[in-house]
């Protein structure tokens, strides 16, 4: 029965999806090669979905609709409103990059983006098994097409093909698992699956089975190793707007599923999801951290810093049940939330700097590139240093906080195994900070190259979006508060509904 | 907003104004800005010295309130008599500082003086942090603005140095940050570091603890065997980066030991003591004979360091007044001879470009005035009754020799190598003929010269005559520190 209440599960959505049908449809009659037009519409549509969906989340409430196969909650409306700020950020940075590309010809590039989007909003709000998947897969069909977006190219057509088999693949690790989890308990709802297994009916053998196959599937969306090998090729095949686009929002929706289908769904299963996510999160610090510090290309560095920080992350999921006992979910799955926030917001910028840096006929991708950048343009060496800084870990800025808020999660465990974790990972952010403090040798101690030595120019509106996100990175770290209550509350408001 | 908040963020207010708006066109300007931030930042923490209550060893002009509520981590600042001379000296030696580098740095100005600012604003932070996360914020934080230092403006080797001074830090106190985040679940989530104090421990949670903190404090003091960080880095770093290393950042370990180690572990510092014990003296004779051979000036203040340090951490883990006490006198006393010391070679390295002890002889011809105080900060460093650095070394010794008389014998003994290796390079580089054109050519200092070593130089011969103002502010935080880690907190 669809009732008055189902649609108001999904407003935001229906006035996205509705904007991006009008946006491609308006874009044939543009003509500028900058697509100034729909640049502004996309904006417009994204500031207004993210005012609704902060609208809903302040409201606090949590609607189902359609028969359960979605919801609005908190957590969720959070994530689509960072997802949109993110995708708004992105293409602020991406499109003078995109424009001295030739990816501007079409309008491809706004409209995929908001496509991706909006199969980051199913994912976020998906209950249901099936919903879940499609969300997934709408995302990453506008993604393999994006990647392929410079398709003269010969690198991101490589990357794209990479990324598509490898995606195709995990895609089908996630559905068989999620199919095993059908089978032993008869539902494809999140809520019914977990009651199911609650029960203790269920035959423990086929669900770890299936688990498996789903916790592997959501490992290669997030980057985590041992699924990690796609990520450092694509990265830094693809076009570095479209490596932004890959790279930011759709690590808040990877983070959302996470806590859709492991915590909703199975966290009666939780000490068998812990011990995966425990040896993931384990070789994600050391492959990530060590490799990075082997790179010289700095989108290759940051993607093998992405594994190291998904490590971290996990490392907050893992830390929810203690001996069965779930009084440490809120903190754990919060830390992790908090983590996965501000990890998208330092990457924006990271990112946005190689963008703007590049210019037409140059990627400025190398780390030498960034030679004397702080005598170039000390805006741009200042964010930088500042991201290097957050990743890194270091106080005061927001990165710091994240990993606080991990550590004191699994501390708080007073489990002998999580505290030992806890001093691992701060030894391997050790090794984290050696790489994270070469960019900054090289912007602030080198001199600038012969070929590189011009001033810096950027277009303004990208130069002000990226003080603002610099600045944010430094606000956040001064008063981390605010951000961490709703994190919190998010959780809180998904712990408490659990199994109902 | 309360004393100690204005301390803090009254310099780096004007480092941040400094990032913002500063051009090399205008360094004049620039450098004449930080000058007024610094004075201005020294002059607010003045009223602290004439409000400080002597008879009480409870935190004074105290500031609490809420910061991240999710964590109960609070913005809570105070001194007591450990700390209340610490903010004055870290305040005192950035104007010092600021006007040492006035003519030596040319290039991004505004970023250097904001560097130094903004770093002196975190160091009095750390200083006066009562909020475990606080201290450990304004402690890491102190690392950025250092790196920058020493990677931007320092010598040929620089890079090298930055890295490893920033790694080696790092190491020490990300461990130290597990056991915060520890001590906060063991409290039932506080990071209040005077409820640490009372928080009952058990024996082996203690050790842990007390080396967790050892391994951020240590490598900060630097004790033997984790100083190789520090001759490397001082060599490299620009003048202003060496006194301020030297003068304070060294000082936020030994202050660590302090306000953590001791308080919240009191059995387990009993129980390592003999160890700390080891390793200061070991600081304090070895690398004192490792100070007699070197070659550059640089290197030979930084060893010194050590060896002074060595001193201070014996001075704490002897648990008596005296001991106590004489650390913290010889920490300030170090403050200002290790800083004028430093600035000294500044003076030189201006002029001739070398550290080198063997490019200098006979400077005491072409530049009177300068050796004279040059004269003054070596007796200090030896520790020649009344000046500054006598008052410490003599409190210990006698602290030493009442806990054990070899111990304090041995420390004793310190004095000579002191005396040797400070005497015989003054000799080198001051005395005799004329060595060489470079030497020939040499002016003496200038007003602004003159006028940052004499500041330094009142500093030292008034606290070497008269220490009572320092004593006196110590007393009873010292008695009722030794008399909280005098009580087990086992049961």
């Amino acid at each position: 029965m669809i009732d008055k209440l189902s649609w108001i599960a999904v407003y935001p959505e229906i006035v996205f999806l509705t904007m991006a049908c009008v946006i491609a449809l308006v874009d044939l009659g543009v003509k500028t090669p900058q697509r100034t037009l729909t640049y502004v519409l996309t904006l417009l549509t994204l500031a207004v979905v993210a005012a609704m969906e902060a609208a809903y989340a302040v409201g606090g409430q949590t609607f189902y609709g359609f028969g359960n196969m979605v919801v609005s909650d908190p957590m969720g409306g959070w994530l689509k409103c960072f997802a949109c700020i993110t995708l708004m950020i992105t293409l602020v940075y991406g499109r003078p990059y995109a424009a001295e590309r030739d990816m501007l010809r079409g309008g491809e590039f706004f409209t995929l983006s908001l496509f991706a989007l909006l199969g980051m909003f199913v994912m976020i709000s998906g209950h249901n098994f099936l919903v879940i998947y499609m969300g997934l897969e709408l995302l990453t069909l506008s993604s393999y097409a994006l990647v392929a977006l410079r398709r003269d190219n010969a690198t991101a057509t490589e990357a794209a093909m990479k990324y598509f088999v490898l995606g195709a693949l995990a895609s089908g690790f996630l559905l068989y698992g999620l199919s095993m989890l059908y089978g032993a308990t008869g539902s494809l709802d999140l809520n019914e699956v977990f009651n199911a297994i609650a029960s203790r009916q269920v035959k423990h053998q086929v669900l770890v089975f299936g688990l498996v196959f789903i916790v592997a599937g959501l490992a290669f969306k997030l980057g985590a190793v041992p699924f990690h090998m796609w990520l450092p090729d694509v990265y830094q095949g693809a076009p570095t707007a479209v490596t932004l686009l890959i790279g930011g929002a759709p690590q808040l929706a990877a983070f959302a599923i996470c806590i859709r289908l492991l915590v909703e769904g199975l966290l009666p299963l939780a000490i068998d999801w812990q011990q995966m996510l425990g040896l993931m999160a384990i070789g994600s610090l050391l492959v990530g951290n060590l490799a990075a510090v082997a790179q010289s290309n700095l989108k290759r560095m940051l993607a093998f810093s992405t594994i190291s920080q998904m490590g971290f992350l996990l490392l907050g999921l893992l830390a929810g049940v203690v001996n069965g006992n779930q009084l440490n979910t809120e903190s754990a799955y919060s830390a992790a939330m908090f983590y996965a926030v501000t990890y998208v917001l330092t990457t924006l910028s990271a990112f946005g700097i190689i963008m703007l840096l590049s210019r037409a006929g140059h990627e400025s991708e190398e780390i030498t590139d960034l030679a004397g950048l702080n005598q170039r343009s000390p805006l741009y060496a200042g964010v930088m240093a500042i991201s290097m800084f957050s990743l890194a870990g270091l106080p005061p800025l927001v990165g710091f906080y994240a990993k606080l808020s991990v550590l004191q999660a699994l501390i708080s465990s007073q489990q002998t195994s999580y505290i030992v974790l806890a001093v691992f990972a701060v030894l391997m952010s050790l090794v984290g900070a050696f790489y994270y403090l070469r960019v900054v040798k090289v912007m602030y101690f080198d001199a600038p190259l012969a070929h590189n030595a011009q001033l810096v120019s950027g277009p303004t509106d990208a130069k002000v979006v990226l003080a603002i996100n610099g600045a944010l990175i430094l606000i956040l770290g001064m008063v981390p508060g605010g951000l961490m209550t709703l994190c919190a509350q998010s959780i809180s408001s998904i712990v408490k509904s659990l199994g109902s | 907003m309360g004393l100690l908040s204005l301390a803090i963020w009254t310099p780096i207010v004007f480092g941040v104004v400094l990032l913002a708006l500063g051009h090399d066109e205008q360094a004049r300007s620039v450098r004449w800005i930080a000058l007024i931030g610094a004075v201005v930042s020294f002059l607010v923490t003045l009223p602290l010295y004439s409000g400080f209550a002597l008879d009480t060893s409870a935190m004074q002009f105290v500031e609490k309130g809420g910061w991240i509520q999710r964590f109960n981590v609070n913005y809570h600042l105070g001194v007591d008599g450990i700390s209340l001379w610490f903010v004055l000296l870290t305040a005192f030696i950035n104007v010092v500082v600021i006007v040492a580098s006035w003519e030596a740095i040319t290039t991004r100005v505004n970023q250097y003086m904001a560097s130094f600012l903004i770093l002196s604003g975190l160091m009095i932070g750390v200083f006066t942090a009562l909020d475990g996360i606080l201290f450990y914020v304004f402690f890491e934080a102190t690392l950025i603005p250092m790196y920058l230092i020493i990677g931007i403006w320092g010598g040929p080797n620089k890079i090298y140095a930055a890295f490893k001074f920033f790694l080696y830090t790092l190491l020490g106190s990300l461990l130290m940050l597990v056991a915060l985040i520890f001590l906060y679940n063991k409290s039932g989530g506080s990071f209040d570091i005077l409820t640490w104090h009372k928080l009952p421990l058990g024996s082996t949670v203690q050790t842990l603890l007390f080396f967790a903190f050892f391994a951020a404090f240590a490598v900060k003091v630097p004790m033997w065997p984790v100083h190789t960080w520090l001759p490397d880095v001082h060599v490299e770093a620009p003048t202003g980066g060496s006194a301020v290393l030297a003068a304070i950042m060294l000082k936020l370990g030994a202050y660590g030991f302090l306000r953590f180690s001791m308080p919240i572990a009191p059995d387990a510092s009993h129980k390592w003591a003999w160890l700390m014990i080891a390793l200061s003296l070991i600081a304090v004779i070895y690398v004192g004979l490792v100070a007699l051979v070197q070659q550059d000036m640089k290197k030979l203040v930084a060893y010194s360091s050590v060896a002074h340090m060595g001193f201070v951490t014996l001075g704490f883990f002897i648990f008596n007044d005296l001991g106590v006490s004489g650390g913290l006198v010889q920490m300030i006393a170090h403050g200002f001879v290790s800083g004028a010391m430093f600035l000294c070679i500044g003076v030189l390295y201006d002029r001739v470009h070398s550290r080198e002890i063997a490019s200098y002889g006979g400077v005491v011809n072409t530049m009177p005035k300068f050796a004279a105080f040059a004269l003054l900060f070596a007796m200090a460093n030896c520790g020649l009754p009344a000046t500054a650095g006598f008052v410490g070394e003599w409190m210990v010794i006698l602290g030493a020799v009442k806990y054990n008389f070899w111990i304090g014998g041995a420390a004793a003994t310190a004095l000579i190598f002191g005396a040797a290796y400070t005497l015989w390079m003054y000799k080198r580089v001051y005395l005799g003929p004329v060595a060489n054109d470079d030497v020939k050519a040499l002016t003496d200092i200038n007003g602004r010269e003159f006028l940052m070593l004499a500041l330094l130089a009142i500093a030292v011969m008034y606290m070497g005559i008269y220490p009572k103002p320092f004593t006196d502010v110590m007393n009873t935080s010292v008695t009722d520190l030794l008399k909280h880690v005098a009580v087990s907190k086992l049961n």
